[in-house]
């Protein structure tokens, strides 16, 4: 237990009486990076949103068993509080609209009604851009809107926004699977920088990105936590027989 | 491609009568189209025409009667000349806007609502009002009022013409709110709510805003709906030949003095109706333009 940042004890979800994650335990420490990997349908993502409670916005859907964050059960917290520290990109890029590219960084302040004064925020526009690697792009156009940016740099900065709040884990679905490999390499440079600051977990199909950016992988199939190992051992000498069939293509 | 082919000469002979009747089809074709396109712009121009020809007509009839004084100026008495509409055109300003106080928030509240929970028996009822209400004529809505608001009141006021107009606007308000929230992604709304934001606060920051230019439009386009009502205000608002300002005493409507003058039997007030008429037609041009303006000018990409 000790200096496990997530815990996953016996966890289970479902919608409605669908049952979609099964008994899944993992054990998740702090400046980790996780990468979630398994065929299409088997729960990644309804994994990575339990975690930040978005699951249960879908009505019907429930979840049981054990989730714990520094050791307090989530979801015994407050969905608004434990959402503040745990920040989330989404698959497709969604800034907001109606916001500029300065405003869409500090979104997570203003929308929350959290004051801050002009030099904090410019402090915390820059410095979130810079780790998300878009401040060089976008600092002469910091008042243009959000949605002129292009997929790749729109994806950079939902993921400034989500840094913005300083979270304690970062998820990321799927991030670049609708960016071109230019994007796709930023992404994943910028995420081994920000290892060392954030817990993170990363849903992707990419074996290759699972390579490069993980330290640990976590196999699912069905709903099930098959498999989990360093990343290295797990596309070296996988155990499960799945996996290896995953590994080497012969279906997902 | 086969024509493509005769004509550089280097097509095969047997081929030559097929290609000659294709080609012939497709000249054919061709003609058919110009003519449909013909059509279309000759029975474009026939039907816009009459509308043209009526702003014509109003702006000529009515562009001699205003100035300055007619603008500023309440009616005077019969035999006495000039005069002008100013009691009318606050009327209609002063009825609009209590209208507009009641109807805005509580239509786009109503909208949010309905746009948020599809399936449920609340807001099967609620569609189905809406649209009952939207088919309800306005004289009716108007005797409603008179029973529920003047009535009780003791007299006809304002505030009862506006709570008529108001009953009017709620439906398109509705509808259009409840249209523009359906097209704006939901994942705008998880992008909000996984930085913390609760539900109320993302959808007042974050998804109105980004509807807002169809809402104003819907606004916009409901005021400029009821603006020309006459028949509901005959007995709610009822008239008034003086300046009046207080929501609870009778009021004068640019509609409503237009109908009493016009059929009235006197040159001069049918001058002043003339006026009246270019007023309220011009009221609604702004407002039809404005919406215009707002569509492309706040227009949200997402
Ligand atoms: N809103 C929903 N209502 C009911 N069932 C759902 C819903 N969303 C997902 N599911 C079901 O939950 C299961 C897991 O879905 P999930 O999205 O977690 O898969 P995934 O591993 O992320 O797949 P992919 O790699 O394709 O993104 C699927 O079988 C799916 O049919
Ligand atoms: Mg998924």
């Amino acid at each position: 237990m000790e200096g496990a940042v997530l815990n996953a004890d016996g966890f289970n979800a479902y919608f409605g009486s669908n049952q979609i994650l099964k008994d899944i335990r993992l054990e998740i420490r702090k400046n980790q990076v996780w990468a979630i990997m398994g065929p299409s349908g088997c729960g990644k993502t309804t994994f990575i949103r339990c975690i930040n409670r978005m699951h249960e916005l879908t009505p019907g859907a429930r979840v049981g068993g054990s989730l714990t964050l520094d050791g307090e059960d989530i979801y015994a917290m407050n969905p608004v509080m434990l959402r503040r520290k745990v920040g989330m990109v989404f698959q497709r890029p969604n800034p907001f609209p109606t916001m500029s590219i300065y405003e869409n960084v500090i979104a997570g302040y203003t929308l929350n009604n959290i004051r801050l004064t002009r030099s904090k925020k410019d402090e915390v526009v820059e410095s979130s851009l810079k780790r998300a690697a878009l401040w060089y792009e976008v600092r002469s156009a910091l008042h243009q809107k959000g949605t002129f940016l292009s997929g790749g740099q729109q994806q950079r900065l939902c993921i400034a926004r989500a840094l913005a709040m300083n979270p304690e884990i970062l998820l990321l679905d799927e991030p670049t699977s609708a960016l071109d490999p230019m994007s796709t390499a930023k992404v994943e440079e910028l995420l081994h920088e920000l290892k060392t600051q954030y817990t993170i977990l990363i849903v992707t199909h990419n074996m290759q990105q699972a390579a490069r950016v993980s330290d640990k992988t976590a196999f699912f199939f069905l709903g099930e936590m098959i498999e989990q190992n360093d990343t290295k051992t797990i596309f070296t000498n996988p155990k499960n027989e799945k996996t290896q069939n995953y590994i080497t293509g012969h279906f997902g | 491609m086969e024509i493509m082919v005769d004509k550089t000469g280097s097509g095969v002979r047997s081929s030559f009568n097929q290609a000659a009747t294709l080609d012939r089809t497709v000249r054919a074709r061709g003609i058919k189209s110009r003519l449909f396109r013909l059509a279309v712009i000759i029975l474009t121009v026939i039907s816009t025409a009459p509308l043209l020809f009526i702003l014509f007509y109003i702006f000529r009839q009515g562009i001699h009667a205003i100035n300055w004084h007619f603008l500023v100026n309440i009616p005077r008495p019969v035999g006495e000349t000039g005069g002008g509409v100013a009691n009318a055109i606050l009327g209609t300003v002063l009825l609009i806007l209590v209208a507009s106080v009641v109807a805005i928030p509580l239509g786009i509240l109503v909208g949010i609502y309905l746009s948020q929970v599809v399936t449920g028996r609340l807001a099967y009822w609620c569609r189905l009002s809406v649209d009952v209400l939207q088919g309800i004529p306005s004289i009716v809505i108007g005797i409603l009022i008179y029973e529920w608001v003047v009535r009780p009141m003791g007299s006809f006021s304002s505030f009862s013409g506006s709570m008529t107009l108001a009953l009017m606007m709620l439906p398109s308000i509705i509808k259009s709110t409840e249209e523009t929230l359906k097209l704006v992604p939901g994942s705008l709304q998880e992008a909000s709510l996984a930085l913390g934001v609760p539900y109320y606060r993302t959808m007042m920051k974050v998804i109105v805003p980004a509807g807002m230019s169809g809402i104003l439009a819907g606004v916009i386009l409901s005021i400029s709906r009821v603006i020309g009502e006459t028949a509901p205000l005959l007995f709610t608002a009822f008239g008034n030949p003086y300046l009046n300002s207080n929501i609870f005493k009778p009021i004068s409507s640019l509609p409503l003095l237009i109908f009493n003058y016009a059929t009235s039997a006197y040159a001069d007030w049918h001058q002043l109706a003339w006026g009246a008429s270019m007023v309220l037609i011009v009221m609604i041009l702004v407002l039809n333009l404005s919406t215009k303006l707002i569509q492309s000018r706040w227009k949200a990409q997402f």
